[in-house]
């Protein structure tokens, strides 16, 4: 059997509204989004990450790149508040975010995607990309149960029947209702942009291979995150697909989001990036743009082994 | 062995079955959302529903109902001890969370320790309240059986036609309360932000929490919802039984958590279709042999239900509970 579905590229065309999903950023491209300041990581003897220190500025898309075992995924870690850096620390828009909560992590701003896929297996489609949209509700605990904020409704939201339209009218719609409604339209927008809206009823295990990958995007997305973290998104993909996977990678910057990507596909990182980390054995061994990390004898060591036993 | 008794009044155990079951059901409610959420059996639980027969009786008092007054009068009186008993139970399970489970989380304890704190805390509860009983009522409050009034007098509301079975509104009222509550809770869960919530902590924690989904919430949440529960179950077993005691939730408590289980633990609708089973065949087992069986049968029911379904009957997860 094959491990997974080979979806054809001209399914997944992103037939989305882009205006509907785009982000406002709060600051300017360019400028420093994420800083990993001398961050060192131990677990007990085991040094995972050894005095890695890089930035991620805004708008751009950063790859994380590095032999097995290099710390790329524990960096991911760090940043997203799975773990604490033993020493150095991080920040996010100037604001230290090392040992804070994951989910606190989520809402000031940062996404990411699994190398293994973990979606909710149980939940379609759609309401895996809603669970991440939930992350920027407002209504409170209270106000899901008694639905008591009411908001003056506009007139595409009323409904269009006799009674619960002056329902509506006199007593408003409740807030979660409103939000409840917008964040199903933003999923679909998103499912859209990731070009898997023909699915998005499916419970989530059942879905393809390709598909799978591209909804985790699209539920990192619906937290609508300033950075997104894309762990090896090409992993087990084709090479049509690895194509579509860049131009969507573009586009999601394109929306707004500034990206770092981890992966090992050399030929879809030099493609995609603007700028490269690289890491070995826990330490950044080089930083720079496409060109000057595939020139770089240290990287080029890393990935095929000693000059000499190359030769 | 008597069936003659059983098939006899089929009918008329059946519906008595279904009654007892309904109970069990909403107390189950609260044993399958922890465990779904935090794979932890709360055994505290039996004592939130305990909190809430008194919290019943104590409402009673205050208002002085008692049998026989006005139509009015007995709503109010009984809607007012159901706002009560959710709050009181509801509250109670949030203490038993906040101080007996949350600590230990933050400190990563192993599983095993929840278990021994949650059967410590059901203990500290249940004699707590026996002591304080005693000290401020006195004699007979404390360790004893109290009455508690039956404020909704009983009466045969309808009979089902070709069977000739009469039905109470009080066991009228029992059923269809434990299955509204049971569809309301059905429908949060699958259809609400934070139903969504829950069960995406169900589901994986740990990614839920990168999603952004504040997990501590969900916690707290599973066990409001699962008193609340078990406070509407406590209102529905004090019209069924007029009694209460101070350990009045230990074996109400084993009953749920064997209906949880039966019907699959983790699974809303498992909780119902077990609690239900198990008042059936507990009703009939009464019948069948005397009421001194009635555990004994239940629990061969279970043992044997699990060895052939051995997630349940309904055999999901809380997660999987899917509209």
């Amino acid at each position: 059997m094959p491990e997974h579905e080979i979806v054809g590229a001209e399914e997944l065309k992103d037939t989305s509204d882009h205006d509907k999903i785009a982000i406002e950023t709060s600051g300017a491209v360019g400028e420093v989004l994420l800083e990993v300041d001398h961050v060192t990581l131990r677990f007990g003897g085991v040094v995972a990450l050894n005095d890695v220190n890089f930035d991620i500025r805004r708008g751009e898309i950063l790859g994380l790149i590095g032999p097995n075992g290099a710390g790329k995924t524990t960096c991911f870690n760090a940043m997203t508040g799975v773990y604490t850096p033993t020493e150095g620390t991080i920040r996010f828009k100037d604001q230290e975010i090392a040992g804070t909560k994951p989910h606190r992590i989520n809402h000031l701003g940062i996404a990411r995607t699994f190398q293994n896929i973990r979606l909710f297996p149980e939940m379609s489609a759609l309401e895996n990309v809603m669970v991440g949209c939930d992350a920027r509700h407002k209504t409170s605990v209270l106000g899901v149960l008694f639905r008591a904020y009411r908001v003056r409704p506009s007139e595409g939201e009323l409904p269009k029947s006799g009674i619960r339209r002056s329902f509506a009218k006199v007593f408003g719609i409740s807030r979660h209702t409103l939000e409840e409604r917008a964040g199903r339209r933003r999923s679909m927008e998103l499912l859209r942009f990731v070009g898997i809206a023909d699915r998005a009823h499916e419970v989530a295990r059942n879905l393809p291979y390709g598909y799978q990958r591209r909804l985790e995007i699209a539920r990192a997305l619906a937290t609508e995150p300033e950075l997104i973290c894309l762990d090896e998104p090409a992993a087990g993909f084709n090479p049509a697909e690895k194509e579509d996977l860049m131009g969507l990678i573009r586009r999601i910057r394109d929306l707004g989001h500034t990206v770092l990507v981890i992966e090992h596909d050399m030929k879809l990182v030099l493609g995609v990036t603007d700028r490269i980390v690289v890491l070995e054995f826990g330490q950044k061994i080089a930083e720079g743009t496409p060109e000057e990390v595939a020139r770089n004898p240290k990287v080029i060591a890393a990935y095929l082994g000693e000059p000499d036993d190359a030769a | 062995m008597d069936f003659d008794a059983l098939i006899n009044g089929l009918d008329r155990h059946t519906l008595d079955g279904i009654t007892r079951g309904s109970i069990y059901a909403l107390v189950a409610l609260g044993y399958t959302m922890v465990y779904g959420v935090m794979k932890l059996i709360n055994f505290a639980h039996s004592e939130v529903f305990m909190v809430g027969t008194w919290t019943v009786l104590g409402t009673y008092t205050v208002l002085g109902a008692t049998a026989g007054m006005g139509v009015g009068m007995v709503i109010a009186a009984t809607l007012l001890a159901l706002l009560a008993a959710m709050l009181a139970s509801a509250g109670t399970a949030l203490a038993v969370e906040r101080i007996a489970y949350r600590p230990l989380r933050k400190k990563g304890a192993p599983p095993l320790i929840f278990l021994i704190t949650g059967i410590g805390c059901s203990l500290v509860l249940v004699e707590t309240f026996g002591q304080v009983l005693r000290a401020f009522f006195g004699p007979p409050f404390g360790r004893v059986t109290v009455n508690i009034p039956s404020v909704i007098e009983t009466k045969v509301v309808f009979t089902i036609p070709g069977i000739d079975l009469p039905v109470t509104n009080t066991r009228l009222l029992i059923i269809i309360g434990a299955i509204v509550m049971m569809i309301a809770l059905d429908t949060f869960v699958n259809k609400s932000r934070l139903g969504r919530g829950v069960r995406a902590v169900a589901q994986d924690p740990d990614t839920a929490s990168l999603m952004g989904v504040n997990q501590e919430r969900v916690i707290m949440l599973v066990f409001v919802l699962g008193g609340a529960m078990a406070g509407v179950a406590a209102l529905l077993f004090t019209i069924q039984y007029d009694i209460t005691k101070f350990d009045i939730g230990f074996i109400i408590g084993i009953k749920a958590f064997t209906a949880a289980v039966l019907g699959g633990i983790g699974n809303l609708r498992g909780a119902l279709v077990g609690g239900l089973l198990l008042g059936v065949v507990e009703v009939y087992a009464s019948q069948i042999w005397d009421s001194s069986w009635t555990d004994v049968t239940a629990f061969i029911v279970l043992v044997l239900v699990l060895m052939f379904r051995p997630t349940g009957l309904l055999g999901e997860s809380l997660g999987k509970a899917r509209a």
